[in-house]
């Protein structure tokens, strides 16, 4: 009497199957279809990252860790800062593994310039309109919640494996905090200020690059930093559909069980977060500089 | 220079809600601020405003917080789009403007100094004064120069490369004056432009604008809630309440001449001594004018002062050309001085 209650009134088990075949076909359909051509709107992406990756692997060691130097000094101004930085890479480079990291650093560096570009535009929109802020959110909602493996399905699926395939996962869940938090600043600016700008008779474009861009520009820092930071989060899930760089050894690592070669890896994959976190973060905290009152 | 010109508003109504369209005739009819807040959610800014500023002239609105004064002066540059009149300058009707045409007209008629000084943090000072300029498209160097001529004026000079918040908060409304009056357009909007001040720096930025008043003769709007401060700086008054005007005048008539009893209380505690003329409060000449004159401009203290000066009990007015026109004697200049009428 009660079975009822103890199992869900689900849907039909054979219309439930004649839906997902139904959508796979299509799909698979869709594919066939335009695969070639989305291939070729990606393949400048594609160019890109191989040149960046070219760039990388040819710069000689000293010149990498000469130029990692001067972005710690430029950001912070801090001896501390600039050493940890260069003795962090040179450590990963002695222990043997320069190569995928620079290879993983130019796959981050074009992901999260990738991600700016789009991010920054969308969180203008995002700020200008609260319609598109209520668009937006639930979208940014399922691409920083759903797990990566269920869209690296489709984007596979179109692209095949490799490395653009792995760029697309990394932007989708790089993406978010930087719309987000260029939205955020960009509301964030004095309401007075604006208003001051209005005043004046500036235009939509003169206030936003005058007035609104550099007011929020250290959350949008924030933004970046925090896009630099999840990109490394996906290096080890893009290795799986081919991306190279030290996200490789890492499942080479754990699919034979090569306790040390994971530990190593995973140790250069955190260095060289902490190195891009400190870096980015003491550039966001020179554009404050003007905010706290401080001697120029 | 630019000529000074007027400004004329007409019939304003501002309605804060979300359909205020369908509510202005019931408010024309009467309908008060309070029915329309409790029966229909809508909040009532302003009520028929109509003022004419005289070219060249400064006026102030007063009002407590909350009277609509502040809105008022947003609509002069439509900052805040009104809900039914007109507001007339040089010719225009502000509210009629499209888009590009109010964009032109607060880049070059008007200018605007804000409470909390709304200056850009990571600009200069030099950048922030040449702000208006640079909106209007003027080259580098000719903006920097000009504003350099108006940081020294309002006596910034040599602070011209600082941020505005390594400086005090006198310094920065130096910087917001100099700024306003850098887009050298003939009005200029002062929303409670000194109250976040102290009262000593407050005195001195008076004196700064009524000096440059002297020689820019601006059509100055001056909002403040301090009735000391409206006296000082302003050629009339208009007293707001509730978005409302309850009197419109100069000084002197409203201390005179109190609309009704929330004017009184305004008024009460102003040194009368101070805001009234001798000329408001003289006597009919009697026969021949004898004894020390005093022009008719001149406040009751300073007859005062000057009658027990001279040992006498009564002074000849002046008027401008030097004629005399009437008599004050002491005891009509101490009962009214003392809040008599």
């Amino acid at each position: 009497m009660l079975d009822w209650m103890n199992r869900f009134p689900q849907m039909n088990e054979e219309t439930l199957r004649n839906l997902k075949r139904f959508i796979d076909d299509n799909f698979r359909e869709f594919t066939r279809s335009y695969g070639a051509m989305i291939e070729g709107f990606f393949d400048p992406l594609r160019q890109m990252l191989i040149q960046a990756e070219r760039l990388m692997l040819g710069m000689p060691w000293l010149l990498v860790l000469l130029i990692v130097g001067a972005l710690a000094w430029a950001g912070s101004r801090s001896v501390r800062l600039m050493a940890a930085s260069v003795l962090t890479l040179a450590a990963i480079g002695y222990f043997g593994m320069w190569e995928d990291t620079m290879r993983t650093i130019a796959m981050i560096l074009v992901c999260t310039l990738v991600a700016i570009c789009i991010g920054i535009p969308l969180g203008i929109l995002m700020a200008r309109s609260n319609r598109v802020q209520s668009g937006m959110n639930p979208v940014l909602d399922v691409m920083q919640t759903m797990p990566s493996f269920v869209y690296l399905i489709p984007v596979v699926m179109l692209l095949g494996i490799g490395r653009v395939a792995g760029m697309i996962a990394v932007v989708v869940y790089a993406l978010p905090p930087i719309v987000r938090l260029t939205n955020l600043g960009v509301r964030e600016v004095d309401r007075e200020v604006i208003e001051a700008a209005d005043a004046f008779g500036s235009s939509a474009w003169q206030k936003l690059w005058n007035v609104q861009l550099p007011l929020a520009l250290p959350t949008i820092m924030a933004g970046v930093n925090q896009t630099i930071m999840m990109a490394l989060a996906m290096v080890v899930i893009a290795s799986m559909i081919g991306v190279q760089g030290l996200g490789q050894p890492v499942l080479r690592a754990i699919s034979n069980q090569y306790f040390t070669l994971g530990l190593f890896n995973g140790f250069a994959i955190v260095g060289i977060a902490i190195i891009f976190d400190r870096i980015s973060q003491a550039f966001g905290r020179r554009l404050q500089k003007h905010r706290g009152g401080m001697d120029v | 220079m630019s000529e000074p010109i007027g400004i004329e508003i007409r019939n304003l109504y501002k309605i804060f809600g979300a359909r205020p369209l369908d509510y202005v005739d019931a408010v024309r009819r009467g309908m008060t601020k309070t029915e329309l807040n409790q029966k229909h959610r809508h909040v009532l800014g302003l009520r028929d405003i109509n003022i004419s500023v005289e070219p060249g002239t400064i006026q102030v609105i007063m009002g407590l917080s909350g009277s609509g004064k502040s809105t008022l002066i947003r609509h002069i540059n439509r900052l805040i789009e009104p809900t039914a009149g007109e507001i007339v300058i040089d010719g225009q009707d502000v509210v009629a403007m499209s888009p590009a045409e109010l964009r032109e007209f607060r880049r070059h008629k008007t200018a605007m100094v804000f409470q909390k000084f709304a200056l850009l943090p990571h600009r200069t000072v030099l950048d922030n004064v040449a702000y208006g300029l640079e909106v209007q498209g003027v080259a580098q160097a000719q903006r920097h120069r000009a504003a350099m001529n108006w940081i020294e004026r309002v006596g910034l000079a040599g602070y011209e490369s600082r941020y505005p918040s390594q400086l005090s908060g006198g310094m920065q409304q130096r910087v917001g004056l100099a700024r306003a009056l850098a887009n050298d357009a003939p009005i200029l909007l002062m929303d409670e432009a000194y109250s976040a001040l102290d009262p000593l720096i407050r005195y001195d930025m008076q004196t700064v604008l009524l000096d440059l008043q002297k020689e820019f003769r601006k059509t100055i709007i001056f909002i403040t809630h301090d009735f000391d401060e409206a006296l000082r700086i302003g050629d009339r008054i208009a007293l707001l309440r509730d978005g409302s005007i309850i009197q419109e005048g100069t000084g002197q008539e409203m201390v005179l001449q109190p609309a009704d009893d929330y004017v009184s209380s305004f008024v009460q505690h102003v040194d009368r001594a101070k805001v009234v003329q001798v000329a408001s409060v003289m006597q009919p000449l009697t026969a021949e004018a004898q004894g020390p004159a005093i022009p008719g401009r001149a406040n009751l203290g300073e007859a005062i002062r000057m009658m027990s000066a001279e040992g006498v009990d009564r002074l000849t007015v002046l008027d401008q050309a030097g004629r005399a026109v009437g008599l004050v004697p002491m005891t009509r200049a101490v009962a009214v001085a003392a809040g008599g009428s």
